[in-house]
Formats: structure tokens, C-alpha cells, sequence
């Protein structure tokens, strides 16, 4: 995914296997020599993070489907019997629904990360794009995932979603009779929505690898937002940073499984331990905790279609970040007032998310109005703006002096400095 | 730019501002809280409390199940590990005393069999119609994972408190409450027929008679020939609310025992790599 | 995350407590491998539920007549229960075990005094099909799938069975009736 490789096998079997499939120097240019910035932090590490629990995700998956029944009178029940009966099946499960929280924990850092940073600017538009894509197919997997287990939010989930895409004019209640396959949501509905949550995972799997291969091309944005120049900019994939992801990994898989072992449902909801019934809408419906901001923006307008639209779009914007954003510079370190409109908006998406869980009455409805329009004015309004406006700090020269200094720059690097990094003085 | 700094701080402050008082305005008509209780099997350490789940299940079997099906338990799960402890040869007789329906047999008729242990617990009517039938319209629910299916809200902050504090109990302190809720209704609350008033029920009207009176089960006596625990309404509603925890989260003290070796395990591992990282960026300008 | 120490080798001072570090942190994410793999695998088991339905079953032999075979299910295995006539039972007593293939006399297969009922699984030792009854030049059983021929001890005779049709464990709980587990 990064050029040529100058990986050379050893044995005479690796040199006739890699000139039929050069995949071990694939694996080897992308994972092991790729130079990567050294002044990478620790918001760098989600990516692999992800990766992580991507494949968590699809392994507990796989085997949950081993013991799930995808039929309106039996899911309930199986979940049930793979909490009691299979062989760690309660710890499968919890792995599984509190990966899903995981797993937009980390996206959301990973997103972030990509906002404050400017990962998204040129040359890593199409990357951005990508990274958009994995995250509406995310939504919709755990959304359908949600689904499974049958319980009253399962249920009642699923009837509020599905009835988002009535509002499309004209066509949208034949839509939503095709969602449902039937007149309201029952067992042909939970059926196709666990055979598209067995699907979803692997095309994700699949934009991931070109999200990967886009990243390759221009190689990692880094907190200078500055293009890696010469060696001394770079360190080797490995070992400098399959070490570095692997101890973030490691505390990470802490907090995972303090939630999945020790609180296992607190990120749920109790009334999903009620079997679905048709008749008995829960007292408080709430999505779960990750899509909360999107549902405050879709209930923060008063009209059907605009409320859709509103909240499909302020995923949507995200494609149009690139060229929304008018700076030069990249990185948001260097643009201070970037920073004030930056903090304020992270706020007003945490903001959004409580309102989200909140009645849609009195106070509550101003609040998500307000944070719903800022959401949109930092795209729309902020960003174009700022580029012409603000006036960014100087800039290092290179990646190696925004970690060293002018004075450490000023040294000459051995050579093959890539591979053998430069050892102090 | 000071210009468009200065109006989004106002619209920050407004915000904030809606936001605090919508907060308060629905705080006023939040329902009664749920005492907290003292649970064996709260935190990282918690356990089951056997002999508290043997009296759990005693109330449950006397009482509760008369109306309330157990679709999820079977016999068999009362003696095994982390439950109530029963042994194998009382589930068996236990099992034996009640009647489960079977077949069809080779004449094709369905028949009535003394269960096993690996039978479910019977319900105590045929079907939800039949539920509800028998109980002015209002079927009974079922207590497979009902500590798990009730919860009052924690609201901000307490509910990022949990988090680290790992207080999970809402669902069990609030059946606990509700057994031992009912009172008289205050003046100018009118309760409809048939229903009653209960302090920890939201909305308060609740159609389930008080189900529990002082005495009504008779705890197993102690060494001193009293009983293990005062017979009570307040004593029975935490016990049955016990076991109905360990009904609904059969596994937790395997799940909590696991939990803390997995993160000593990561602990330890996360030490491990963090020196190993250090050793390797140790030759890296600029790092430590 | 467990090859960390392999491909760093440049030089150090203190080469040993650097080693020491790298190995104990690859053997420490090898055995977080392996116990994160172990569930996985116990899943694959059977579960409580299957386990504990594994219970006894009580069959009454009375209704079965001479020369019949009832099918019934223990642990979800097939097994035959069959009445043999007076013919059946001579043939297969005076069968030469030395030259069967998995030598075994009737008596062994039979509870003493009971002849006349042979309990067997039912499903063929070559690749699990349901031989069918009374059928083969030995009377006993034919397997429809490969031909595997069994007598009436349910003895391999023919085919490619290796071995007899085995006797699950049961007991008679009266004269005429059994208790299979």
C-alpha cells in the first residue's frame, strides 16, 4: 500500500511464494518499515484501536450468531439462554454489546482527533471521506444490532428509526412497508435486520482496508499538521509505534472491561430486559448513548421532513469538511482562534448528546435548537470564515524541529535514519 | 472575529442557561426515590449472600409465584455454583412436587408429569390472556430478568459517579421498595377501584394487592430456634429482591471474580509494555 | 503485540534486562492471548441446558411385540429397541465370534435373563446413517448409505463398519420396563 517494497525474503520458499503473491512485503512496507511522523501522540493510537475492535466485534459476533434465534417469539428467549447457559455466553454478549460502545468511543476520539488536527484537509480528502463512510455503516450495524435482542427498546427502536424515512415525500411509506416487510415491525423485519448486522461488519471491513491504503498514500497527518520532509522526520512503523498502539490498546481494553465485567449494563437500557410488545410504548425512549446527539438535532425540528433531513445531514456535512474548512494551516495548534471555536463545539456535541436523553419540553427543546444550529454554523459558518479571518501562528519548519527544537533540527542525521533512529547525544 | 467571539459566548451562555432551567423544572415531578441498600453483591467483590437467596426464593415460591411466571429459570439452576446453594437432591425433590405438561406420547396425547431438574418453572397460568384474566386485566410480569428490567433514573452527575463507584443496583433496590411502598393514599389522590396507591411506582397507581404481610413466610430457625432473619415485610421484600437479582444476573459473582483477574492481568501487561516501550524510544531524540 | 522483541536488536549495554523485558512482555500478551481465546472455545461445547437434558429416560416395553422395533431418542441419539424372536436370539448366540469383525458374544450384549430385548444405538458405526431393520442377509440390519450389514445382536457383518452398533447404558427397572442413562 506504500510503493515498492524493499522487503527481500529469506528462504528460498518465501522468495518463490513472494514472487507469486507479494503479500508478506506488503505487510511488510505497510506495517513494519512505514515510516511513520515521530512526533505522533497518543490520539494517533485509536486508529489501531479501532482495528482492534472491529475484529472484537466481528469474533463475538460470529459466535453469538452460533446460539442467537432470529425469530420474533425465540430471540428473547435465546439471548436468554446464551446469558445463562452457554459457556461464557453472559461474558460473550457483554463483550459483544458493550464492544458496540467501545468501539464509538473510540471512533468518536478517532473523529475528533481528525477535527482539531485537520486530518481531513488535502491530501487525505478521499481518506476523510472514507473514514465518513465506516462511520454511517458503523451506525447502521448497531442500530440493527440493537434490534436483536428483541426487548422493548429493541422493538421500539426500531419502529422510531425505520419511521424516520416516512417523512421522504411521496414514496416514503412504501419505503418504510419495505423496511418492515409487513405493516409494522415484527419477524420479517428483526430477520432481514440480522442478516444486514452479519453483513454490515464486513463491508465495513472492506472500506477500512481503503481507508488504510488512502492512508498509506500520503502517510499519517501528525499534531504539526506539517508533510513529513526527510528520514529524520519518520520512525519505522515497527517498533516504534506497534509498541506505542499496543500499551494504548492494553488501557484501553481496561476501561472495556471494567464496563463489560463489572457494569455491564450501564451503558443499556433496563427496559430492554422487557420482551417487545406491540402494545406498550416505554415510558422514555432513547436511542443508546452514541446516537443521542443526532437524535437531539432530529427532535430540535419542529417539522417531520426537516428533522430527518437535519440529522442525515449533520452526518453528511462531514464529506464536505475539506473544502468547508478555507485555512491554510492544518493542524488546530496553530490557529488559536480555530481553538475557542473548536472547544465550543466539542462541547456543544456533548451538550447535544445529554439534551438527546432529555424529554423534548420546555427548556430542553431552546437548548438543542441552540446547540443544533451552532452544530451547523461551525461547518457552514466558522470554518469557511476562520480561513480568511484568522491569522495562524508561525509554523516549524519540519516535524523533527516541532519536537526537538530549531537547535536539535540543526544536527545531521545519520543515515538510514529510519532504521536506526538517531540515538541521543 | 472578536465580534463572532463575543456572540458565541452569549449564545453559550444562553444555552447553558435554558439548559438549567429545564433541568430544574423537571426535577420538581420526579418520582420517589428508592432507598439504597446494602447488598452482598454490590462492587468489585461482591457475592451472593446463599442463605439471603434461600429465604429470596422461600418468599418467591410461597408468594410472588402464585401469580408471577419464572420462564427463564429452570430447577436445575437452583444448585449451581454462585446461586442459592441448594444441593442436587433437594432441587430434585423440589422439581418433583410440581406438575409440568409432556408429550405427546405415542398415542399422541399430551400428559402431566412430575418435573425435573432440567424442566423450567412452571407458570402459574396456561397463557398471558389467562394472566390477565385472573387478575383484573393486568398480567402479572415475568421475573426472569425483572432486577434487570427496572431502574429509576440516576441523573447528572451521579449517574458518571456509578461508573467508578460500580453501583448497578437500582432495579433490586427498587423491587425491594416497592414490596414494602404501599400506603395510604395522600389526601385529594384518588386511586381507581381495584388499584392501589404505592409510594415507589411511578405514577404511583399500582395494580398489584400488597403482597406481603409481617409473618406470612416462615424463615427457617436458627441455632437459637429463631428465626435466620426477622419475618417481616421489609425483610422479605429485600430478600425476594435478592434472589430475584440472582434470577435475573445468574453468573455475576463469576462475571466480577473474572473481571478483577482480567485487570490485574491488563494492569500488569499494560506496566510491562509501558517499559518496553520506554526502552525502545529510549534511543529517540527528542522522547522519553 | 507479542513480536515486539524479535526485530529490535541493536546493541545495548545491558543486553540481559532489556531481553528480560521483552520476554516477559511477549509471554505475558501470549498467555492474554490464550485466555482470551479459551472462552471461545468452551462455547463450542455443549451448554448447560443440553447437558442437563441428558436426563433418564423410562421406557415401557410391554406394548412392543415379538419380532418389532421401536425407535427412541436418548441425549438426541437414535436408539432401537428391539423384541427378538426365538429364531433371532439362536442365530445370534450361535454366531462364531472368532470370526467377527469386533468379536463380542450375545451375552455381552444383552442383559442376563432378558434375551428376548436387544437396546443399541441406531445409527450405523461407519458414517452415522439409520440401518434398517430386519433387513440383510443376517436379518438384523442393513445400512442404506454403504451396505454395512449387522445380525441380530447388531454385530457388524458385512460393509464398511468397523465396529458393532453399541449398547448405551440402561437397566431394567422391572420385568418389563427400562431406564436408558
Amino acid at each position: 500500500m506504500s510503493g515498492p517494497s524493499t522487503y527481500v525474503p529469506k528462504s528460498a520458499f518465501g522468495k518463490w511464494f513472494e514472487s507469486r503473491l507479494p503479500i508478506v512485503g506488503l505487510i511488510h512496507s505497510s506495517f513494519v518499515v512505514f515510516p511513520n511522523p515521530r512526533n505522533l501522540n497518543y490520539l494517533w493510537t485509536f486508529g489501531g484501536i479501532l482495528a482492534f475492535m472491529l475484529v472484537a466485534q466481528i469474533v463475538t459476533g460470529v459466535v453469538l450468531a452460533m446460539h442467537y434465534t432470529p425469530h420474533a417469539t425465540m430471540a428473547f428467549a435465546s439471548i436468554e439462554s446464551i446469558m445463562r447457559d452457554v459457556n461464557y455466553g453472559w461474558m460473550i454478549r457483554y463483550l459483544h454489546a458493550n464492544g458496540a460502545s467501545m468501539f464509538f468511543i473510540a471512533v468518536y476520539v478517532h473523529m475528533f482527533r481528525g477535527f482539531y488536527y485537520g486530518s481531513y484537509k488535502a491530501p487525505r480528502e478521499i481518506l476523510w471521506i472514507l473514514g465518513v463512510i465506516i462511520f454511517l455503516l458503523m451506525m447502521a450495524t448497531a442500530f440493527m444490532g440493537y434490534v436483536l435482542p428483541w426487548g422493548q427498546m429493541s422493538f421500539w427502536g426500531a419502529t422510531v428509526i425505520t419511521n424516520l424515512f416516512s417523512a421522504i415525500p411521496v414514496v416514503g411509506e412504501t419505503i418504510v412497508t419495505y423496511l418492515w416487510g409487513g405493516y409494522s415491525v415484527d419477524n420479517p423485519t428483526l430477520n432481514r435486520f440480522f442478516s444486514l448486522h452479519y453483513l454490515l461488519p464486513f463491508m465495513i471491513a472492506g472500506v477500512v482496508v481503503l481507508h488504510i491504503w488512502a492512508l498509506h498514500v500520503p502517510g499519517s497527518n501528525n499534531p504539526a499538521g506539517i508533510e513529513k520532509k526527510t528520514e529524520k522526520d519518520t520512525l519505522p512503523f515497527h517498533p516504534y509505534f506497534t509498541v506505542k498502539d499496543a500499551l494504548a490498546l492494553v488501557c484501553f481494553l481496561m476501561v472495556y472491561v471494567w464496563f463489560a465485567f463489572y457494569i455491564p449494563n450501564f451503558l443499556g437500557h433496563a427496559d430492554n430486559y422487557i420482551e417487545a410488545n406491540a402494545a406498550v410504548t416505554p415510558a422514555h425512549i432513547v436511542p443508546e448513548w452514541y446516537f443521542l446527539p443526532f437524535y437531539a438535532i432530529l427532535r430540535a425540528i419542529p417539522d417531520k421532513l426537516l428533522g430527518v433531513l437535519a440529522m442525515f445531514g449533520s452526518i453528511a456535512i462531514m464529506l464536505f469538511l475539506p473544502w468547508l474548512d478555507t485555512s491554510r494551516v492544518r493542524s488546530g495548534r496553530y490557529r488559536p482562534v480555530f481553538q475557542v471555536f473548536f472547544a465550543l463545539f466539542a462541547i456543544t456535541c456533548v451538550l447535544l448528546g445529554w439534551l438527546g436523553a432529555k424529554p423534548p419540553e420546555g427548556g430542553y427543546v431552546l437548548a438543542s435548537r441552540i446547540c443544533t444550529a451552532y452544530y451547523f454554523a461551525y461547518f457552514i459558518i466558522v470554518l469557511p470564515l476562520l480561513g480568511l479571518f484568522e491569522t495562524p501562528k508561525a509554523l516549524p519548519a519540519s516535524i523533527a524541529e516541532s519536537v526537538l527544537g530549531k537547535s536539535g533540527s540543526a544536527h545531521a542525521m545519520p543515515q538510514g535514519a529510519a532504521h536506526e533512529p538517531n540515538t541521543k547525544a | 472575529m472578536k465580534l463572532i467571539s463575543s456572540l458565541t459566548t452569549r449564545l453559550a451562555i444562553a444555552t447553558l442557561a435554558s439548559v438549567i432551567v429545564a433541568g430544574s423544572a423537571f426535577a420538581s415531578g420526579a418520582a420517589a426515590i428508592p432507598p439504597r441498600n446494602d447488598w452482598s453483591f454490590a462492587g468489585p467483590f461482591g457475592k451472593y449472600d446463599e442463605t439471603q437467596l434461600q429465604r429470596g426464593f422461600k418468599v418467591f415460591h410461597e408468594v410472588c409465584s402464585n401469580c408471577h411466571s419464572m420462564n427463564k429459570l429452570n430447577f436445575r439452576n437452583l444448585s449451581q455454583p454462585g446461586g442459592p446453594g441448594f444441593t442436587d437432591a433437594q432441587v430434585k425433590a423440589l422439581a418433583a412436587t410440581f406438575k409440568v405438561k409432556d408429550g405427546p406420547n405415542d398415542n399422541g396425547d399430551y400428559f402431566d408429569r412430575p418435573a425435573r431438574p432440567a424442566d423450567f418453572w412452571p407458570s402459574p397460568f396456561p397463557n398471558k390472556q389467562a394472566a390477565a384474566a385472573a387478575n383484573g386485566g393486568a398480567a402479572p410480569p415475568d421475573f426472569s430478568v425483572i432486577a434487570k428490567a427496572r431502574t429509576y433514573e440516576r441523573g447528572f452527575p451521579n449517574f458518571v459517579f456509578d461508573i467508578f463507584t460500580q453501583f448497578q443496583e437500582q432495579g433490586v433496590d427498587y423491587l425491594a421498595a416497592l414490596l414494602h411502598g404501599y400506603e395510604d393514599a395522600p389526601a385529594g389522590f384518588t386511586v381507581p377501584e381495584g388499584k392501589y396507591y404505592n409510594h415507589y411506582f411511578p405514577g404511583n397507581v399500582i395494580a398489584m394487592p400488597p403482597p406481603l404481610l409481617d409473618g406470612q413466610v416462615s424463615y427457617e430457625k436458627g441455632p437459637d430456634g429463631k428465626p435466620q432473619a426477622p419475618e417481616t415485610v421489609v425483610q422479605y421484600a429485600k430478600d425476594v429482591a435478592a434472589f430475584l437479582m440472582w434470577v435475573a444476573e445468574p453468573h455475576l459473582e463469576q462475571r466480577k471474580e473474572i473481571a478483577f483477574k482480567t485487570l490485574v492481568f491488563l494492569l500488569v501487561f499494560a506496566g510491562l509494555l509501558y517499559f518496553t516501550k520506554k526502552k525502545i524510544w529510549s534511543n529517540v531524540q527528542g522522547h522519553a | 503485540m507479542t513480536t515486539v522483541a524479535t526485530t529490535h536488536a541493536a546493541a545495548s549495554a545491558e543486553p540481559t534486562r532489556r531481553d528480560f523485558l521483552y520476554i516477559a512482555t511477549s509471554a505475558a500478551g501470549a498467555v492474554g492471548l490464550a485466555g482470551a481465546i479459551w472462552p471461545f472455545i468452551s462455547q463450542m461445547g455443549p451448554d448447560a441446558a443440553t447437558i442437563a437434558a441428558g436426563a433418564p429416560v423410562d421406557f415401557d416395553l410391554s406394548p412392543v411385540a415379538e419380532g418389532q422395533i421401536v425407535k427412541l431418542f436418548w441425549r438426541g441419539k437414535l436408539i432401537f429397541v428391539r423384541h427378538r424372536t426365538k429364531d433371532e436370539i439362536k442365530s445370534a448366540q450361535e454366531t462364531d465370534v472368532t470370526t467377527l469383525r469386533d468379536p463380542q458374544t450375545d451375552a455381552a450384549r444383552v442383559k442376563e435373563g432378558k434375551d428376548q430385548w436387544l437396546v443399541v444405538y441406531g445409527n450405523c458405526t461407519h458414517l452415522g446413517c439409520v440401518p434398517l431393520g430386519n433387513e440383510g442377509a443376517f436379518h438384523g440390519w442393513q445400512c442404506p448409505c454403504h451396505g454395512s450389514v449387522f445380525d441380530t445382536s447388531g454385530r457388524i457383518r458385512q460393509g464398511p463398519a468397523p465396529t458393532n452398533l453399541p449398547v448405551p447404558p440402561y437397566a431394567f427397572t422391572s420385568d418389563t420396563a427400562i431406564r436408558i442413562g
